[in-house]
Parts: C-alpha cells; structure tokens; sequence
C-alpha cells in the first residue's frame, strides 16, 4: 500500500510543474484520502445494494406474504412454505434439478479435462492463446440463440436425424428428452469450464510433474496423482459453475428438454405466467439461492483445502 | 533403431489424437452458431437438410417488421447505457481495491462481485419485485438498472487486472510532484486503463446485449432483441429466427473479439 504520511510530507511540485498547479496541498491530507476511498468504494456499493441486496431481500420477505383475491399483501405467514413443502412435484422437481446440474457438471469437466490439459502443457504459446480466444468468444455470445439453434440439429426433421435417415438408419428422437437438455447444458458452460480448468493446470508447478515423471511415475498415474491435486483449485471452480449455470438455467430443459418434465427454474416461470403467484415463486427462488450458497460454500472449501494450497502455492 | 522408431509413432499419434480432441471440442462449441448462419440463408421454411437454395428471404422479412427494429434499438440504447455507467462503476471499485485495503475488503468485493453467480431468472424475479414498487417495473429503465448489476463485476474484473500490472510508483510520483487524488487518476491511472477500459464497455455492452432472462422479466411492453427472440421461440418456427440470431452473433461477435484482441495487444507480460 502506498505510504500517504511521507508524501504528505513531501515538497510541492516545482512551480509551473503541469502537475503542481493543481496540487493543493490540502488535498493530498488524510481526510482527503480518506474521503476519496469512501467516494471509490460506494458508487457500485450503494447500486448494488439497492438494485441487488435490497431487491433479494424483498424477495426472501415475499415468501412470507399472502396472496387474496389476486392481489399481494404484506404478512408473515409460513402458508406458502407449507404448501410448497407439502407438494410432492416440488421434490420431483428438485431431485430432477440437482441430478440434471449434477450430471451436466460431470460430463462438463470429464470432456473438458483432457481439452485443458492438451492446452496447458502440449500445445505452443500461440495455439493456447488462439484457443482461448476461440473459446472465451462464444460464452459472451448468444447463449439463447445458441440453444435454439441445437432445436435445428437436434429435431425430428433436423440435421442429425435427416442425415442418419438418409444413411437409411432409424431416426433417433434427440430433441425433447434430457439428452437435449444437457448438450443445452453443456452449450452454457463447456468453454468456462475450459478455461477455469485451464487456469488451474497453469498454476500447477512443472517442476513437479518433471520430478513424478523422472521419478518413473507412468504419465496416467502423474496426471491423477500429481497434477490433479495440484490443479484442484481450478477443476472444483469449473464444476462448481457448471452446477451453478445449470441449476438456474431455464432455456436448455423448456426448448431442449421440452419443459414436459420441470425443473425448478420451469416451476418458477410456470408459478409466475399461469398463476401469478409471486410468494409461492419467491419460495422456489429462495430454496435455489439457498441449495446454490451451501453448494458453492462447500466447493470453496474443498478448493482451498490443505492440498488445494500446497499445489498452487 | 525400429523400437525408437515405433516410440516416435507413438508420439506422432498421441499428439495427433490431442490435437483432434481439441478440435473436437472447439467443434461441439461452434457447431449451433455455424449452423445458425448458414440456415439464415436457406430458402426453405423449415430448417433441415437437404440445403434448398441461398435467399435473403429472411433478412428482408427481418428489416420489414417494425417490432423487430424497434427491439433492436431498445437493445442498443440499454447496451450503450449499460456499457458507459458499468464502466464507470466497475473503474471505481478497481481502482478503489487496488489502492486501499480494509478488513471487510473481502465482504465487500463479494458483494458487488456476486451478481453474475445468481441465476439470472432469480435475479430477475427480484429485481421485477422491487422495481415495479418503485415505478420503474416494466421499462428500459428498469432493464438498464439491472443490467448494469450484472455487467459491472465483468468490468470490475477487467480493469482490476489491468491496474494489477500497473507500477504503484507512478501513482506515488503524481503525488509527490504535488497532484491531488482526482488529478492523480486523471493523469497518471486514467491512460493506463483505457485499453481495459474499452474492452469492459464492449465486454459489459455485449453481456447486456444477450441477456434475456432479466429483461423478460423486468422490460414489459418495449422488449429488447433477445426478449422478442425468447418469445418468438415458444410461438411458430419461423426461419426469420435464424436471420435474427445471426445478426446478434455477428453483433456480439464482434464485441468480444475486439475487446479481446485490445487486452492482448496492450498486456505487459504477454504469458
């Protein structure tokens, strides 16, 4: 941190200096200092805590008001919990919603590792650079239109299907099954994945690979006993987002999956649209925000567990 | 001599394989919007193969419906919006984490970080709670609002990165020559982060200009590009989709690729 007490001590610029015409000695003093971190740090902190904290916070006191007559009105009832626990489709949902996240966030870093590891070590400066490039591009583009453009391929009449009809193979149905809704999924987050994956292996000390190998280690067994610790950090964020993105996702199962068999983002949108339900879907919401904390929480520390830090540090 | 050689295969091969790997998964990522484009341009209604003819059918049909030109504009006044004010907010966070240090620094950068790991649709069921109670519910207004929650932590992110390359000493020298805090950042911090500054408003404008969770939530009746694609996907197939999509990816595209290629270009270390 810069050392203010000594600057202040300091002579004022030479005079006609561009730069000591403004400096008024004042200006430079702790209050000044002071005041000016209280400027840099509250412009994004007010905004987000009254368009992001606030807005949260009214929507955990939703789930405690009632609805009569289709209009909202403040109380503190358990009504909308009761209900809401007392269905069993919101269990389905929920099972649904974890094994669907689950499984995206698996396959997501299954795939996606042996990609990372080919970027980190086997490839020139110029190739990784390209690749990033090439990955970091899509995740910032379109995820919606992304996702409908596996409808064409995916369809009864799409690609996939019209070529394996023309090699005079059975059409397959794709599209409005979970199989769909997970490369929707996997649309979402695989470059992430990459990447996140990517940043870990960077991370990881080549040294020590060189020593498992000199060592007579088979590369198989380096890679799992050496470099995946090691790269812990950077694997558990990849899958950590993966779940994350998915589990809140609504596109991939409603286009792809076909939104036949909901997941707790279709419930909320379903408990909005037909029945305007706003506490019941603030409930949902809630029970997603609160599974995503224990979920990211728990992943931050097996991240940063002991082992975790040995590698990276 | 032949088991060397039967090694040199091996690694001919494995390295084959890891390339192809590679390839493939930059395959599976580019696969929808490659065949997005190039079923803009088919003849045909429906999208499947064989491939009918080249037409620009679509597109006119795109630039004739006025609903469609005036979500494009929308999008494009709130992505401007969003891109000026997230920058702006995400330099002073930066800046304000790379000069000071407090005990409560970690609490605060989670909060304003936070936002983008919220799912969206949640965020946008709230922000439709609070806003429509504070009359800017169902409006641009209440669309740029939120959008600039979610984009500030990517500016924040990258303005933050390039200060980190930035000699603490400089700042130190302003000061010294007798520059107050304001004229400090002005002269010294300012034409330091600009390339990062123009990567975080393409980065902040292109991330607003794809969003439609929030907005369907929080826009009403004057929806934004992607709110009017999300609504015209649960109605009819229609073809024009594709010639919409591929103008947002086109737009998007080359958001990201220009902010990319300025942080490359100006980054110190170059690893």
């Amino acid at each position: 941190m810069s050392d203010l007490d000594t600057i202040q001590r300091a002579p004022a610029g030479s005079p006609g200096s561009e730069l000591a015409q403004t400096g008024a000695p004042a200006g430079r003093g702790n209050p000044a200092r002071w005041r000016a971190a209280i400027i840099w740090s509250m412009a994004l902190f007010i905004w987000q805590c009254l368009f992001f904290l606030i807005p949260l916070g009214l929507l955990v006191a939703m789930t405690f008001w009632s609805v009569r007559n289709f209009r909202l009105s403040p109380d503190l009832t358990l009504r909308n919990w009761n209900h809401l626990f007392g269905e069993s489709y919101f269990y389905v949902a929920y099972a649904r919603t974890l094994t669907y996240s689950a499984l995206a966030s698996a396959i997501a870093s299954a795939l996606a590792f042996p990609c990372s590891y080919v970027l980190a070590y086997k490839v020139h400066t110029s190739t990784r650079r390209l690749v990033i490039f090439l990955l970091i591009t899509p995740f910032f583009t379109s995820y919606l239109v992304r996702a409908y453009s596996w409808q064409i391929i995916l369809a009864d009449q799409g690609l996939i299907n019209s070529l394996l009809s023309s090699l005079g193979i059975w059409r397959v149905p794709l599209l409005n099954t979970p199989v769909a809704t997970i490369i929707g999924y996997l649309t979402l987050f695989f470059p992430l994945v990459i990447l996140l994956q990517l940043v870990g292996l960077s991370g990881v000390d080549k040294d020590l690979i060189d020593a498992a190998h000199n060592l007579g280690a088979a590369p198989l067994r380096t890679t799992i006993e050496v470099v995946v610790p090691s790269a812990k950090v950077g694997l558990v964020l990849g899958a950590t987002f993966a779940f994350i993105f998915a589990f809140g996702d609504f596109v991939s199962p409603a286009q792809l999956g076909g939104g036949k068999a909901p997941t707790l983002s279709i419930l909320i949108i379903d408990t909005v649209k037909s029945a305007s339900n706003w506490p019941m879907a603030s409930a949902i919401a809630l029970v997603m925000i609160v599974t995503l904390m224990v979920v990211m929480f728990s992943a931050l520390s097996v991240a940063y567990g002991s082992r975790g830090r040995a590698g990276n540090g | 001599m032949v088991l060397a050689g039967g090694l040199e295969m091996g690694e001919r091969l494995t390295t084959l394989i890891q390339r192809v790997y590679v390839l493939f998964c930059l395959a599976f990522i580019f696969c929808p919007i490659v065949t997005l484009i190039v079923f803009s341009f088919n003849v045909d209604r429906f999208p499947s193969l064989p491939w009918k003819g080249f037409s620009l059918a679509w597109y006119q049909a795109l630039f004739e419906d006025p609903t469609i030109i005036d979500a494009f504009q929308n999008t494009l006044t709130v992505g401007i919006c969003v891109a000026l004010v997230s920058t702006f907010l995400g330099f002073t966070a930066a800046y304000f984490d790379f000069r000071w240090d407090f005990a409560w620094k970690r609490a605060y950068l989670a909060i304003v970080i936070l936002p983008p790991t919220i799912p969206f649709l949640i965020l946008g069921l709230a922000l439709l709670l609070f806003l429509s109670r504070i009359g800017l519910g169902s409006s641009l207004t209440g669309v740029f609002v939120s959008h600039v929650v979610i984009c500030t932590p990517f500016a924040l992110a990258i303005i933050r990165m390039r200060l980190a390359e930035m000699d603490k000493g400089l700042e130190e020298a302003a000061w010294n020559l007798g520059a107050s805090e304001w004229r400090s950042v002005l002269v010294v911090i300012l034409p330091f982060v600009l390339p990062a500054l123009v990567a975080a408003a393409l980065i902040t404008m292109a991330v607003s200009f794809d969003e439609f969770m929030i907005a369907w939530f929080v826009s009403g009746l004057d929806q934004t590009l992607p709110v009017k694609i999300l609504l015209l996907l649960q109605g009819q197939v229609s073809p024009r989709i594709n010639a919409i999509g591929t103008i947002v990816f086109a737009v998007s595209f080359t958001l990201v690729a220009i902010a990319q290629i300025i942080l490359l270009l100006t980054r110190r270390d170059n690893a």
